[in-house]
């Protein structure tokens, strides 16, 4: 470290090396971002009309009837059942299918193939489904914001559960075959060796595997539109369809809407700090031993 | 003798099990699939019912699908806006993690870190402001677009080929200097051949994000060119009246690339995602 000479590149390759996608990023990310944050504070239509208005869209962001509140109470519950299901059912999974048995490599290209299809696609293979299996009782997912619930409970379990999976078996794979071999020596039982191996050893993937499937929860959006769009009325939304409906669904209040995705984005960002706590944690422990 | 026996029942047990879950998964796509050749009154009344004589419509919700969406310009666009984008994130990401990585000062470690912040923030964050923007600057068309992916696929790939870029020994560069290798000339030869694993992890994960994704391109390029997931939405969100036949078609259309692109790498596939999680 250091030892780099201090002018390793002549500044001309800067150029060449860094400035295409700092361009891109500037014009995609970095301007959008503050102007959002700046726009937040405003009321305007297009982004050159700013009119400074203070809180004021925050404070009726979080009023009554403006569907915030709701959204975010029918997500953050949403990802807690959805991270639940999914990891557990993944977790066990990924232990059925690495101990060697024939066939175990279909079923994991089986159970992860729907990692691969759009959340719009998904979205409307579940709305048949389930609408085929509501149709008995009469009635279809837009007829009960709880429908919806558990529509996207079961989508979000179809399409995550082969994705975890993989990254469980990677690492139970990971357990050195010493440490098997000397627990079952030393006469481990199934469920010992799940307590105090299996888990113990794989803590890192699932620290990966809870973060991931709360991220992908929380930021759901494709699969919300196409299954339910909110339906009905605003019911079934979560927060990002909330706040999509919020910028498109009436002019005038493309401030709110901003206002919404800042604080959004700030629960998100909290989120990925414990996360970045968390990780550095498990490193640190590791280290210990 | 009963140690035998007990392992013949748990290995019944692991296949029955694991055999109805894989049912399960398939299910879904099955049924989608059969209901595409029903017409639509029959699909909306017996979903599950296999098409039979008086249901089944041939090829018809097909050539609806496909006719009122202009499936295969959106396929076309598709296949572009990912193939380009994919190509110039690779290349120009990983030119710019070399050069943050062998550049170390405040200023390079700065941008690192905004490359950094930019994978947390959600899309809902800049979706208004993003494509006012791109209308303003006019990258509202399938080339543009492949720069605001670029933008915007940086912070992932910036940050995956970083942590790979990091570990090149600095020996092997300064014998290519030595050797009389320019910058330009020492990463093409030396440096992006060493990154080549990296690249395929950044590659397939940006490909997956890119060709099934909805709410960017219809913000930004949704008016006048319909990617794949556009047109499935635009079908069912559009005006007119619903024609679930049709989406079936579409449906299926829109999931054999991806199944068949599965089928053929999937070990990379389940690799570069596994890899990508580890590092994201």
């Amino acid at each position: 470290m250091g030892k780099h000479p201090k002018n390793y590149f002549p500044k001309k390759y800067f150029l060449i090396f860094l400035l295409p996608t700092l361009v891109a990023f500037a014009v995609s990310f970095v301007i959008p971002f503050l102007l959002g944050i700046y726009l937040s504070f405003t009321e305007f239509t297009t982004v050159t009309n700013g009119r400074w208005v203070g809180i004021q869209n925050y404070i009726y962001a979080f009023s009554e009837g403006r569907g915030f509140i709701d959204a975010l109470l029918f997500t953050v519950r949403f990802t807690i059942v959805s991270t639940v299901t999914v990891n557990v059912i993944a977790f066990f999974l990924a232990l059925a299918l690495t101990r060697g048995k024939r066939g175990t490599n279909f079923f994991r290209t089986v159970f992860f193939m729907p990692n691969l299809i759009g959340g719009i696609v998904l979205g409307y293979i579940w709305q048949l489904i389930i609408n085929g299996v509501l149709s008995y009782f009469g009635v279809d997912i837009t007829y009960s914001a709880e429908y919806g619930f558990w529509g996207l409970i079961i989508l979000t379990n179809w399409q995550l559960i082969g994705y975890m999976m993989v990254i469980y078996i990677a690492g139970i794979n990971n357990i050195p075959d010493e440490i098997v071999e000397a627990a079952k020596i030393d006469g481990a039982s199934p469920i010992g060796m799940l307590r105090y191996i299996t888990i113990p050893t794989v803590m890192p993937s699932v620290t990966i595997c809870l973060f991931l499937t709360i991220t992908n929860s929380f930021k759901m959006f494709d699969q919300n539109l196409a299954l339910t769009g909110g339906a009905p009325g605003r019911e079934s939304s979560m927060l990002a369809l909330d706040i999509y409906k919020t910028f498109y669904g009436r002019v005038g209040e493309e401030g709110v809407g901003q206002a919404k995705a800042v604080v959004f984005s700030v629960i998100v960002a909290l989120i990925a700090f414990l996360q970045l706590r968390l990780t550095d944690r498990n490193k640190k422990d590791g280290k210990k031993k | 003798m009963t140690v035998k026996l007990k392992k013949t029942v748990l290995n019944i047990l692991f296949y029955t099990v694991v055999t109805m879950l894989a049912a399960v998964f398939i299910a879904p796509i099955i049924i989608v699939l059969y209901n595409s050749f029903k017409g639509r009154l029959y699909i909306s009344s017996s979903p599950f019912s296999l098409p039979g004589a008086e249901s089944f419509l041939g090829i018809q919700n097909y050539i609806t699908g496909i006719n009122r969406t202009g499936f295969f310009k959106a396929f076309g666009y598709s296949l572009f806006i990912t193939v380009a984008s994919v190509f110039v994130i690779v290349l120009f990401c990983s030119m710019a993690a070399w050069y943050l990585v062998r550049q170390r000062g405040k200023l390079t470690n700065g941008i690192y870190y905004a490359f950094i912040f930019s994978m947390i923030v959600p899309f809902q964050m800049v979706m208004f402001t993003m494509s006012k923007v791109a209308n303003i600057i006019s990258l509202d068309n399938p080339l543009g677009i492949v720069v605001i992916y670029l933008g915007f696929g940086s912070g992932l790939s910036v940050f995956m080929f970083y942590g790979f870029a990091k570990s090149i020994p600095m020996e092997i560069e300064e014998a290519a200097t030595i050797d009389g290798c320019g910058p330009v000339s020492m990463f093409f030869k030396v440096i992006l051949p060493m990154l080549r694993p990296m690249a395929t992890t950044v590659a397939i994960l940006n490909a997956m994000w890119i060709w099934n994704d909805y709410l960017l391109p219809y913000l930004v390029i949704g008016n006048n060119y319909r990617t794949i997931p556009i047109a499935v939405q635009y079908l069912e969100g559009g005006y007119g009246s619903r024609d679930i036949g049709a989406l079936m078609a579409l449906l299926v259309i829109s999931i054999i690339p991806i199944i068949v692109f599965y089928l053929v790498s999937q070990k990379q596939i389940i690799k570069g995602v596994a890899a990508g999680a580890v590092k994201g």
